[in-house]
């Protein structure tokens, strides 16, 4: 049987939809893969063999029959762990879900399992999508296959691990303040945060519901738009699921960056990594190479962003996350009174970052706090939005780092919270304003870790978004994204 | 203002719950029905499941349009905010409801004294589940265990907060009726108090007359009719008045109705009332209706109790002319409510008297409103011609009206089935003058003014009608042949 493991998605569908590859021997591959390094990655927290090999039958029966198979025929996909799979256990990393099984698909799984993909796991992040390298999971960190010891980032470390451990080729994961683009770029893979409504949250379990998007990891850029092109799309059961969206985003890859207004945020440059701060102006130069018009732009009000991110996210999730309470489903420890019960069980259930979030959220949300603090952030949040939009009046699209620095060693910033939220610096703003936002590997930069160039869009400007991130694909450096090698030792 | 104790003013307001009766819930499809099975009317949405988010029930919101219309609220553009405690029954931990935001604003009621009361706000929201506390006393504290119904949960209501301009029980009593009205009117609601999908709190306080400032209020909960509400209105400001003579003051607080002690007690203070931490619902987006719709809605309402009383009104005081309106205000009140008041007018326009027709109408019909809706006018004018013209007595014909409202027919069918067909007037001519030529001395004395034989005459005639005659039309063609 041949291995597909490093095949892009791309190509393994092509394969499976021309009959070159049965979607079961692509499925058993990866599962194989799997098998062998997942102990020492620790990528997913179910594995879902069994799924995924009735997935692939159903795939190749489709082709036998003389169906369409679908776009992503026999594709390989992890599925975040807070996305809700009907009778497949969704833990969101915490004990409060554990064992609990969601009755229904989220709409993302729908249309995944409709054009063809097959799912082989639910990933880890961090409990409830809250951290920035998975040390936060109830159930262990993820690893980082380039280097164990370090993270693989944060919160779909899991998703973004998988990807580059070349256990599948696409995954999918959720960004609230960076959650995709912060570990793709640790991980050396695409990851790309959609606009806010163009993919729908139905099923995907909230932290922060102003903020989260559900979006694709891939090994290349057409990979990514190849998922989203699958997951996009108006859906009755989420109100703030936008019509009338752009559908396709491979196809518009071939026009190039000729002409294109790239504007390069200055104010990101200040205080990051010196090699990721060469790695954005290379990128910056190779476009303008590719035939864009480059400028740099100062954009002082996206710094205000983290500390309003840090007010609206948790006041969202402190609300989002009250019906964890023990009446209903997951974890119930009994008290002498319904009140002691839920204390007991929110007590026992929640680790403490999402203590530190509800605490943080319900405070800013407390009576004679609201208007200091809540209603000051959305003032802010406004402010980074109009200011992203008063630059899209000059560029097309916006070019920094999508990470300080790159992949930190375990046990680093776990016990400094405010050093953790850093890594989101430049990541929060494009949640906060609701626009698309990818992180493409381009370099290698310090412990000979992958370094992310992320690129910025206005509102439903995918399109551009992504030719101008397939142009940085052009010009990246050889060897600095996934698949890696995973050998015996995988930890180097 | 009214005083309820000499010396001392009242002032309340009423915030009433309203459960609207659409096909589904307000944020997903499962029916809003009254009386399933438990937790049979439930989804994913309803029972807030992870990841599970609302949409928004368009027949809702216009359901509360329809009331905010007939309010005389302005509908305005509106959002939803989420109003977070912990609570069992209650699948989210948080309620979705309108806060500063609400979808129809600033309106008033008239109520059939002609007081007019503000209309705060008239919002969205979504009801909780229910909550059954099993053994020990049923009560919370002493059960065994409790069960939770989520059938209700997510059921749209509109709350309808009136200003702090009501001043007497009774007033209260009748702003709550007319607003029952309202609401059963516009085809929002059932109104049934008794099934909880009309629930009202009253925000009492009191103050000494001539003063300006509102005493501090409490919050009174659990009145399940009309009488309890007035009760409970009566009791809550004759504590506080006791309270404050005796030189205590009024704590802000939530009390208890107590319908078998007829007394209030404290529920939580304003200290441990919770922060509800509101803040706007980010999984909704704002309900801008437009104008057209906002036009269509009100151009479909239908007539509200207070035009409808006042088209009766106008309909009595022309059949019936020389009738002081004082005196059957009361009537046309309970036939407006039980919407018994098409019938009557309807009666009128075809010519039946007016006092009859209304005096029917509050009742024999309301005695059994659901059956005399379904009342043909022309059965009813047929009925109350019948007793005009003296053709049946007025006994007879509220049997007959029984009967109808039994569904046994028309008005002729059933006297004749009845017996009461009576004898047309010129075979009752020829009966009388029979009896008169057959009883010769008796007729004299009758001429001559002798009272007794008149019994022993119109005897006769019924006799030989087999009862069936009218005794006014006897008696009248008697009179007619004395003065011959
Ligand atoms: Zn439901």
């Amino acid at each position: 049987m041949s291995d597909t493991t490093r095949m892009t998605a791309t190509a393994i569908a092509a394969a499976v939809r021309g009959g070159e590859l049965s979607a079961r021997e692509v499925a058993s591959s990866a599962l194989n893969l799997i098998a062998q390094h997942e102990g020492e990655l620790h990528c997913f927290n179910v594995v879902t063999s069994e799924v995924a090999l009735a997935q692939a039958d159903a795939v190749d029966e489709k082709i036998a029959r003389g169906e369409d198979p679908g776009p992503l025929a026999g594709v390989p996909i992890a599925l975040k762990d807070n996305l809700c799979t009907r009778g497949v256990a969704t833990t969101c990393s915490s004990k409060i879900l554990e064992g609990w099984l969601p009755p229904y698909d989220a709409t993302v799984v729908t249309r995944l399992i409709e054009a063809g993909a097959v799912s082989v796991g639910k990933s880890n992040l961090d409990e409830f999508a809250m951290g920035s390298s998975t040390e936060n999971s109830a159930f262990g960190a993820s690893k980082n296959p380039w280097d164990t010891s370090r993270v693989p980032g944060g919160s779909s470390g899991g998703s973004a691990a998988a990807v580059a451990a070349g256990f599948v080729p696409i995954a999918l994961g959720s960004d609230t303040g960076g959650s995709i683009r912060q570990p793709a770029a640790f991980c050396g893979t695409v990851g790309m945060k959609p606009t806010y409504g163009l993919v729908s949250r139905y099923g995907l379990i909230a932290f922060a519901s102003s903020l989260d998007q559900i979006g694709p990891f891939s090994t290349t850029v057409t990979d990514a738009a190849l998922l989203l092109e699958a997951i996009c799309g108006h859906d009755d059961r989420d109100s703030t699921s936008l019509r009338d969206t752009p559908t396709s985003f491979v196809g518009p890859l071939a026009e190039g960056i000729a002409g294109l207004r790239v504007g390069v945020i200055t104010d990101f440059l200040s205080d990051a990594d010196p090699l990721i701060v060469t790695a954005v102006r290379d990128a910056a130069g190779a476009l303008a190479s590719a035939g864009a018009t480059v400028d740099e732009v100062a954009i002082p009000e996206l710094m205000s962003g983290l500390a309003a991110y840090y007010l609206i996210a948790p006041a969202e999730a402190s609300s989002n996350l009250s019906r964890y309470d023990g009446v209903r489903y997951g974890l119930r420890v009994d008290g002498p009174d319904v009140a002691k019960m839920n204390a007991e069980t929110r007590a026992a259930g929640f680790g403490p970052e999402v203590k530190r979030r509800i605490m943080l959220g319900t405070y800013v949300l407390s009576a004679g706090y609201y208007d200091a603090y809540y209603a000051q952030a959305q003032r802010v949040r406004t402010m980074v939005a109009n200011a992203f939009n008063r630059a899209y009046e000059r560029f097309d699209v916006l070019l920094g780092p999508t990470t300080p620095s790159v992949a930190f060693q375990f046990g680093a910033k776990i016990d400094d919270p405010l050093a953790m939220y850093l890594s989101d610096l430049y990541t929060i703003p494009s949640n906060l304003a609701g626009h698309p936002a990818i992180s493409v590997p381009f370099t290698l930069g310090e412990a000979g870790m992958p370094v992310g160039v992320q690129v910025f869009a206005p509102a439903l400007g995918e399109q551009a978004m992504f030719r101008v991130a397939k142009a940085v694909e052009d010009a990246q450096q050889a060897g600095c994204r996934g698949p890696v090698e995973l050998s015996a030792g995988a930890s180097r | 203002m009214s005083e309820i104790v000499p010396g001392w003013e009242l002032t309340v307001g009423l915030e009433v719950h309203c459960e609207l009766q659409t096909k589904t819930k307000l944020f997903c499809s499962c029916a809003n029905t009254f009386g399933s099975v438990a937790n049979t009317n439930i989804c994913p949405v309803c029972l807030g499941l992870p990841g599970s988010l609302p949409v928004l029930n368009e027949q809702a919101v216009e359901y509360a349009m329809r009331i905010g219309l007939a309010l005389n609220c302005h509908v305005e553009p509106s959002i939803f905010h989420r109003k977070n405690y912990f609570y069992p029954d209650m699948p989210k931990d948080y309620q979705v409801s309108q806060y500063d935001e609400p979808i129809n604003r600033d309106g008033s009621i008239e109520l059939p004294s002609g007081t007019t009361v503000g209309i705060e706000r008239a919002h969205l929201e979504e009801d909780t589940g229910k909550t059954s506390h099993m053994g020990g006393g049923g009560r919370i504290h002493d059960a065994d265990y409790s069960l939770v119904d989520y059938n209700r949960a997510g059921v749209p209501l509109v709350e309808i907060v009136s200003r702090p301009e009501i001043t007497s029980p009774e007033d209260a009593r009748a702003y709550l009726n007319e607003l029952r009205s309202i609401l059963v009117a516009t085809g929002a609601s059932d109104g049934r108090m008794e099934e909880g999908s009309l629930r009202v709190d009253a925000n009492v306080s009191v103050r000494r007359v001539g003063t300006t400032e509102l005493g501090t209020r409490c919050e009174v909960k659990n009145m399940n009719s009309l009488r309890s509400l007035g009760r409970a209105i009566e009791y809550e400001a004759a504590r506080q008045v006791e309270l404050l003579e005796a030189g205590g003051r009024v704590v802000q607080e939530t009390r208890h109705w107590n319908e078998s002690t007829g007394s209030t007690s404290s529920l939580r203070s304003k200290e441990e009332a919770f922060d509800y931490r509101y803040f706007p619902e980010p999984d909704l987006v704002t309900i801008a209706p437009s104008s057209s719709w906002i036009e269509q809605v009100r151009g479909a309402l239908p007539p509200m109790p207070g035009d409808r009383r006042r088209e009766l009104t106008a309909a009595m005081a022309k059949s019936n002319p020389d009738l002081d309106a004082s005196s059957y205000q009361d009537q046309i009140v309970t036939v407006v409510d039980l919407a018994l008041d098409g019938l009557v007018v309807g009666a009128i326009a075809h010519g039946a008297d007016g006092r009859l027709a209304l005096a029917r109408g509050a009742n024999e019909a309301a005695a059994r409103p659901d059956e005399a809706r379904a009342l043909s006018v022309e059965a009813f004018v047929e009925l109350l011609g019948l007793e005009t013209s003296g053709k049946i007595s007025a006994t007879q014909s509220k049997a007959v009206l029984t009967e109808m409202l039994d569904g046994h027919g028309a008005p002729s069918e059933i006297i004749k089935k009845l017996g009461y067909e009576g004898v047309d007037a010129d075979a009752l001519g020829v009966i009388v003058d029979a009896v008169i030529a057959a009883n010769p001395n008796e007729w004299l004395r009758f001429v001559e003014g002798d009272e007794r034989v008149a019994q022993f005459l119109l005897g006769q005639v019924m006799r030989e009608t087999k009862g069936q005659a009218n005794g006014k039309l006897v008696a009248e063609a008697f009179g007619v042949r004395k003065s011959r």
